[in-house]
């Protein structure tokens, strides 16, 4: 029987969808939610879904306790939205409501509202990975994979069909015949994965601020290329004047005071490609953001080195230009220069955090 | 109907449970109508919390959200219910499965507890004894609404009386203000012609039997009379959802759903009304079943243990429980040993009064007429003492502004008395009455706020204005005090509007606009 209140959980759950949709700008320019993911579940605190009402504000109410202390002695905090604490204990505690969403519905959200194209993965969809799983019993093998409760079992049902079983004294003994053990079946998976390269310039113009923008913009990226493959690797190219591969963390919180030279990283890039993913099998993405600086001649690297090695590999190649007070911002003039209409090249300048948003739909709404 | 059943569901221990109980609960004095138990998980007894305990009632995204938070409570081990009971005849009692047997018996005094209380307090007078069954019926005329003017129409429309709902008068069951509306009756329009104010007479006798000045005077009174009934609501009104019910633009089945919302309103209210005394007389009752007759020596530690949690004060928060039972039991002492009366208040001699003991013995028949006839706002207001809120340790506290936090502001009676009251009034909701209907004879809503010092939260107060909006369809207005200032809200369906009221001619007015 379906019960009532799944109806009403899933009108809720509607409810709070049309919320962050509506609201999704916000949550994106904001960052809101990053950091609070937790595996597989984003928690997005939502204020203003319970219903208004006529009732009292914090200033100048108050209420009853019981317990030691002081007078002046704080008890405690009004926050936001938090209701005069002990009203006779009439009302349930007010509390900003935390909606939980799971990476995919969020995914999902994302992609209708910016009206995303679902991606297209190239062709490998149809390459058939072998896999194996431990799912299937077989009477041989080896005394590792020997699978105890079938085994007990299986001698216990012999024990009693022979009368051999005495239940004052309830020994059972495998016999060779009785013993089994686990075994391995191959699975079949369409393999449809995919590779995030992140470079980023971090060099001494670029702030604080502005990695901001890029964390959060690659949060959003990650979510939505998550959402369309099964297997989403993610990789950190660093670079200022020379470029190297870092984790994550390094990733975010790196700060360098040199000079700028974006075509080694380009150049790292290519060859992290050409090593492990090769694009026969992986569909890859690159995604470079900067404030733009970068020494002259070495611009002309760069488109080189995009036309000749990474755009005939890429699914898609994403650079983001993040306005630096520092940076001279000329990097996106050239690559404009450069190319003319590349399908799978995408260009976004990122004023300030507003501008995420669009930032995003440039780069995912090409469904590449 | 899955929950709503009949007792077969009840496994055989718990039923021989129920029957001793309600036997000891009998013997006692208590007085209570029948009582159903059912036996559910707690995804069940989350799921029929969630819905104010009734499992039949009207779809409503709210429910939903209840729900959501009850059972995340639960599953990450923040909260959890042990009972629910139902104000119904026969009453309905929801027990939580896994409970241990000793919080069965503990749950079930409880149950008799509340089940009395229902049956005998005069709050509860008013309320439908059968609301299990109306329940059902609101809930199937509200869905049908929604089959035929579909459910997102419907339910925008439940949301907007939901954020009225709490504007009833509660003591309007009590009072008959005007009579129901009879739509048969003609008898206003029939009756046009004014009656005559002279008394027959000859001619020459007329100066004499109809006075000129008493003639004005009656002429005077008539039209006092008529002024009168041409303001619109003749007294401020209270009973907003009547009012918007008698008044407001709205069709059939919005009027009907308006009607549902107030009517469950005014079911919930005296639970409201009565929650120190309630829970305070339940716990009093399972307390004294469980320590004197129920409770078996393996047991005692586990009881100690929920009863002390049940009990628990934490600061800045009022335990209804245990206030309730303390207060209960501080009066049951004081009848007992005869500390009332003229001569117990005269006597000044702290000593004297301590030890005072006539061994009048009238505690339980004391106790049991305060539950007839209190709610909490009356119970605080005759029974709190100095002595026990020193006992008690209680404190009022204050939101310290600049601080942003709550501290302790005093712990002297009269403070603690004045917040608590206040706490209790009207559910520690303000008071707001509808002035006039029909403001700047523009058919416009006017309201006021009784202001007791403290301000409405301003968000919530504009949200709540466009949400009455839809129903007047006029613009509406709410007179208040914005830190103690005397101002106008106005919602005129675009836009919001802050306007300083009176005696401010000096500045300039101070209009803050918010984009609908």
């Amino acid at each position: 029987m379906v019960r009532k209140i799944e109806r009403d959980q899933n009108r809720f759950r509607q409810i709070v969808r049309g919320k962050i949709k509506a609201d999704l700008k916000k949550y994106i320019t904001h960052g809101e939610m990053i950091g609070k993911t937790g595996g597989e579940l984003v928690s997005i605190p939502m204020p203003s879904i319970d219903l208004p009402e006529f009732r009292y504000g914090p200033k100048g109410s108050g209420g009853v306790g019981q317990g030691p202390g002081d007078v002046g002695q704080p008890i405690g905090r009004s926050g936001d939205g938090e209701e005069g604490a002990g009203q006779a204990g009439d009302s349930p505690g007010q509390h900003i409501l935390e909606v939980e969403l799971t990476m995919d519905e969020l995914a999902e959200i994302l992609g209708e509202e910016l009206e995303l194209p679902r991606i297209q993965p190239k062709g490998q969809a149809n390459i058939i990975e072998e896999k194996d799983r431990y799912t299937g019993i077989r009477q041989a093998g080896p005394e590792s994979l020997r699978h105890f409760k079938r085994t007990y079992k299986k001698a216990l049902k012999r024990q009693i069909a022979s009368n051999t079983y005495n239940p004052d004294d309830p020994i059972v003994i495998p016999v060779r015949e009785d013993k089994l053990y686990r075994s391995w079946n191959p699975i079949y998976l369409p393999q449809t994965n995919a590779v995030v390269l992140y470079l980023m310039d971090v060099s001494g113009s670029m702030t604080d601020d502005q990695k901001e923008i890029v964390r959060i913009e690659a949060f959003w990226i990650d979510t939505w290329l998550r959402s369309q493959y099964d297997g989403v690797t993610t990789r950190y190219i660093i670079h200022d004047a020379g470029a190297k591969e870092v984790d994550e963390h390094t990733f975010y919180h790196t700060r360098e005071s040199g000079g700028t030279r974006i075509s080694s990283a380009y150049r790292l890039a290519h060859k992290i490609i050409e090593a492990d993913h090769p694009p026969a099998d992986w569909n890859i993405y690159v995604l470079h953001f900067s404030d733009g600086d970068n020494w002259g001649e070495d611009n002309r690297h760069c488109v080189e080195l995009l036309r000749k090695g990474l755009l005939p590999k890429c699914n898609l190649f994403g650079y983001g230009q993040v306005e630096s007070p520092y940076g001279s911002g000329e990097f996106i003039r050239e690559l404009e220069d450069a190319f003319e209409n590349e399908p799978n090249l995408a260009l976004s300048e990122i004023r300030d955090k507003e501008g995420i948003y669009d930032s995003i739909k440039e780069f995912l709404g090409r469904g590449r | 109907m899955s929950f709503v059943s009949t007792q077969h569901d009840l496994p055989a221990d718990l039923r021989a449970l129920q029957v001793e109980i309600e036997e000891h609960a009998r013997s006692f004095g208590l007085d209570f109508y029948d009582t159903i138990f059912e036996v559910l998980d707690y995804d069940e007894l989350s799921e029929i919390a969630a819905l104010g305990g009734f499992p039949t009632r009207y779809p409503h995204w709210r429910f939903g959200m209840e729900y959501e938070q009850l059972s995340k409570g639960y599953r990450y081990g923040l909260q959890k219910i042990y009972e629910m009971v139902i104000n119904n005849d026969p009453c309905y009692a929801y027990l939580l499965r896994c409970n241990m047997p000793v919080d069965q018996k503990l749950v079930m005094a409880h149950v008799y507890g509340h089940n009395d209380f229902f049956k005998n307090n005069i709050c509860f007078a008013p309320t439908n004894r059968k609301m299990m069954d109306e329940m059902a019926n609101h809930g199937n005329r509200i869905r049908s609404f929604m089959e035929r003017f579909g459910e997102e129409t419907v339910e925008n429309f439940i949301d907007s009386c939901l954020c009225l709902d709490s504007l009833i008068d509660i003591h309007s069951p009590f009072i008959k203000r005007r009579d129901a509306p009879n739509r048969y009756d003609f008898s206003n329009e029939a009756d046009q012609t004014p009656p005559s104010d002279k008394f027959r007479s000859k001619d020459y006798m007329d100066s004499f039997v109809n006075p000129p000045e008493a003639l004005k005077e009656v002429a005077r009174q008539r039209e006092a009379e008529n002024a009168k009934a041409r303001r619109f609501p003749e007294q401020p009104e209270r009973d907003i959802l009547l009012f918007l019910l008698e008044h407001a633009p709205l069709t059939a089945w919005q009027q009907d759903v308006l009607a549902i919302i107030r009517e469950e309103a005014y079911y919930f209210a005296p639970q409201g009304q009565t929650k120190i005394m309630n829970e305070g007389w339940a716990s009093y009752w399972h307390s004294t079943m469980m320590t004197t007759r129920l409770l078996d020596g393996s047991e005692l530690v586990d009881y100690a243990d929920h009863h002390s949690g049940t009990m628990a004060t934490q600061p800045g928060r009022l335990n209804p429980y245990k206030l309730g039972i303390e207060l209960l039991r501080d009066i049951e002492e004081r009848w007992d040993k005869g500390q009332f009366g003229p001569e117990y208040d005269a006597c000044d001699d702290y000593e004297t009064r301590r030890t005072w003991n006539t061994g009048a013995g009238l505690g339980r028949q004391k106790i049991f007429e305060v539950r007839r006839i209190h709610s909490d706002v009356t119970f605080i207001d005759t029974f709190l003492t100095p002595d026990f809120c020193r006992r008690q340790q209680m404190f009022s506290f204050r939101h310290n502004d600049q601080a942003e936090l709550y501290e302790i502001e005093s712990r002297e009676f009269k403070k603690i008395k004045e917040r608590l009251l206040f706490g209790l009034t009207n559910f520690g909701r303000p008071i707001i009455r509808i002035k006039d209907g029909n403001y700047r004879n523009r058919g416009e809503l006017y309201l006021e706020q009784e202001y007791f010092g403290v301000d409405l939260k301003l968000d919530h107060a504009q949200d709540t204005l466009r949400h009455l909006h839809r129903l007047w369809t006029r613009p509406v207005q709410l007179e208040t005090c914005v830190e103690g200032r005397p101002t106008l809200l106005s919602f005129d369906g675009t836009d919001h509007t802050i306007r300083p009221l009176g005696g401010q001619s000096h500045e300039p007015e101070h209009r803050d606009r918010r984009r609908a």
